[in-house]
């Protein structure tokens, strides 16, 4: 059988004629219950105010419009926002664009959205020949949202040679991209997380001059690609304006990400294997930090107390062996507990930690300010109400000293189990 | 086998320095990346550290050249450019005849189109490596470098590099020292000239200074009026994240440990 809906003119009619003696029963059998809201022939949304709501308990009729109750069965509802996007997919493209993205953290940051945004910008130009986004990434990864943020073949290369600090391998690798499918446009954030490294090298290998920190592109017909760009030089101070070149190094918010369609991120392989480069250059890993020497407002994990800590050593130890930087709100700071540049918030600093603890922070709307620009946060904290746990991806409720030392425990016992197995 | 050497040679570093330009007044200065770098090559043990630079030679460029003549340097090799030359050429045939075991540049110049590319053709001219934003030189030893990178969020990076490379410096690296007046006074300029390319491309192009960005407007693009007005009023929600009531310390330290291994930030 095949997959397509069928439609039934007739019934549809019934459906939507609410005179019809039959017109309960056939929407049961379109499972709709007494449909509030359909589409109409034309493809209008067409409501029905008599279906919505409730008799609540007095006999009364209710509406509750906080979107936790539907008419009964809302249809498309249901779906998560991002399968109702229309997909696009296409399948035999007239050119392709590579993207880069920086993928730190294993998934796409903002810059890399803008610059995927951008790519779309460029690939979907002429809507008679249009071109395909590619990205390719390296290492393992955790982004489900390639779709959302309008990839459409994603070349992942996930060898032990291109993972970690390994340019050189790289390079490579993107130079067996160039040769197999020699995209139009390459486009790398301009970011100190990799891509300006990368898409240097790689402007260098290819022999073309890069455009570097583009921050904005408009269609030009008579520049060499077809697009005109303006990027920053001389650190920031001067306005460029010249054709965009094939390699081009963006910086964030260069173009609006893409929000209004899916794409089909098809898999993509390279038609043959990564050659063994020998690097010259060694990676010897990460080198561990004084956590309490990085700046607040760029440190990548907070741990913050608040007023619900009670016992500052734990605290202070708990941090040490999570080895994170420490933070505080507030009251913390003006109970005299911790300093006062560790204050984050409104008045105190900004941070934009991928992960933020609070412990014991209630969550004014200062302090909530301030970590706006978190990826996660975890909340520990007693009352179950507080707008930090509303805010929070990962909440437990209970006593902050407990739960602290046992983290600390556990933390303890992975790393001696570590030990005893190395 | 080679007989033991006695007495080490001295590692000959070159420093690439250009002529900065002052943030606020647009003044002529030492660039803050390239006195870093000198900073870099003073800071190595053993160290035969040179001063280099191409470009045009006039009053502003001079007093800023000065200025790392007096980190404690009795002379600077100028290549004599002319304005909006491309210098590439004349550094690569320098660089590729004096054969320096270390080269350090700053990551990108404070004037001209400042695309910091400059290091990255080097390296490839030369068939060098090349490392990119350093925070500091550990050790050399044997002709292997032990360099400390920058990395975003103030974490460092370990590498190791067989020497001859090219090394870029990051902002992390030690602040420049303050240049002394009387050695920058005394220290002379070896003029040299060097092979002259134009650069057609840049002519080309329109440059204006640098006009503010336009701020992101946040979009809400909702379908129905109701959604609009939750956008519009609503506090900063995460949105259904998992709460955990009623368990044991042990089972909230549990999710929460997970949920660190995930975002991987325990080392």
């Amino acid at each position: 059988m095949s997959d397509l809906p069928r439609r039934d003119p007739r019934q549809e009619w019934i459906a939507r004629n609410r005179l019809h003696p039959r017109h309960a029963e056939v929407l049961l059998a379109a499972g709709q219950g007494a449909a509030s809201e359909w589409q109409g022939p034309n493809g209008l949304v067409r409501r029905n105010p008599h279906a919505i709501g409730f008799v609540g308990p007095n006999g009364v009729k209710r509406i509750d419009r906080s979107g936790t109750q539907q008419g009964a069965g809302g249809g498309g509802a249901t779906t998560p926002a991002a399968e109702r996007k229309p997909l696009v997919e296409i399948e035999a493209p007239a050119f392709l664009v590579a993207v880069v993205p920086d993928m730190a953290g294993g998934r796409l940051s903002g810059h890399d959205r803008d610059l995927l945004g951008l790519a779309r910008q460029l690939a979907d130009a002429d809507p008679v020949a249009r071109g395909a986004v590619v990205a390719v990434i390296f290492g393992p990864h955790k982004e489900t949202s390639f779709a959302e943020a309008g990839v459409d073949r994603l070349l992942h290369l996930d060898s032990p040679d291109v993972a970690g600090y390994a340019p050189e391998a790289r390079l490579g690798a993107l130079t067996l991209v160039e040769e197999a499918w020699a995209p139009r446009h390459w486009l790398l954030p301009d970011s100190k997380l990799g891509g300006g490294e990368l898409g240097r090298r790689l402007a260098v290998r290819l022999g073309e001059r890069p455009a570097t920190s583009v921050w904005q592109v408009a269609a030009d017909t008579e520049a060499v690609m077809g697009w005109q760009c303006t990027a920053r030089g001389a650190a920031g101070s001067l306005d460029i304006r010249r054709p965009l070149s094939r390699v081009a190094l963006a910086l964030a918010e260069c173009a609006e990400p893409v929000s209004e369609t899916r794409h089909a991120a098809a898999e993509l392989a390279l038609p043959q294997p990564l050659p063994s480069t020998l690097s010259r250059i060694q990676d010897l890993g990460q080198v561990s930090v004084d956590p309490s020497g990085v700046a607040l407002s760029e440190a990548e994990f907070i741990l913050s107390a608040g007023n619900g800590v009670k016992d500052w050593p734990g605290f202070h130890h708990a941090a040490e062996v999570l080895g994170a930087t420490e933070g505080a709100s507030r009251v913390a700071v003006d109970d005299g507990f911790m300093a006062r540049d560790r204050q984050v918030g409104a008045t105190g600093t900004w941070v934009t930690a991928r992960v933020y603890v609070a412990v014991g922070i209630s969550g004014a709307i200062q302090h909530l300010q301030g970590i706006q620009t978190c990826d996660k946060v975890v909340a520990i904290n007693m009352d179950p109400g507080c707008d930090m746990i509303k805010r929070a991806d990962l909440a437990v409720i209970g006593d902050a000293t407990q739960i602290l030392e046992a983290l600390v425990t556990l933390v303890a016992q992975a790393r001696e189990e570590k030990r005893d197995a190395a | 086998m080679q007989p033991e050497v006695t007495t080490m040679p001295a590692l000959e570093v070159t420093v690439l320095v250009s002529v900065g330009r002052h943030p606020l007044t647009g003044r002529a200065r030492r660039a803050d990346q390239d006195a870093r770098g000198v900073e870099l090559a003073r800071s190595l043990t053993d160290a035969e550290v040179r001063l280099l630079h191409a470009g045009e030679r006039d009053v502003s460029s001079d007093a800023a050249l000065r200025g790392y003549l007096g980190m404690g340097f009795t002379e600077l090799s100028l290549l004599e450019q002319p304005e909006g030359a491309d210098v590439l050429p004349a550094l690569a045939e320098i660089l590729d005849e004096t054969s320096p075991q270390l080269v350090i540049t700053g990551e990108r110049a404070e004037r001209g189109e400042g695309s910091g590319l400059l290091p990255y053709l080097l390296a490839e001219r030369l068939g060098w490596p090349l490392v990119s934003g350093l925070a500091a030189v550990e050790s050399v030893e044997d002709g292997v470098a032990t360099l400390l990178q920058a990395l975003p969020r103030g974490q460092r990076r370990r590498l190791k590099v067989r020497l001859p490379a090219i090394v870029t410096v990051d902002n992390a690296a030690p602040t420049p020292r303050q240049s002394a007046y009387g050695p920058a006074r005394r220290g002379t300029f070896e003029t040299t000239a060097g092979p002259v390319s134009d650069d057609e491309e840049w002519a080309a192009w329109q440059v204006q200074p640098a006009r503010q960005r336009p701020k992101r407007l946040k979009i809400v693009k909702a379908a129905s009026a109701r959604d609009r007005f939750k956008a519009a009023a609503a506090k900063a929600e995460g949105g259904g994240g998992q709460v955990l009531t009623d368990v044991t310390p042990e089972q909230g330290a549990e999710a929460i440990l997970t949920l660190l291994r995930e975002e991987d930030v325990l080392r």
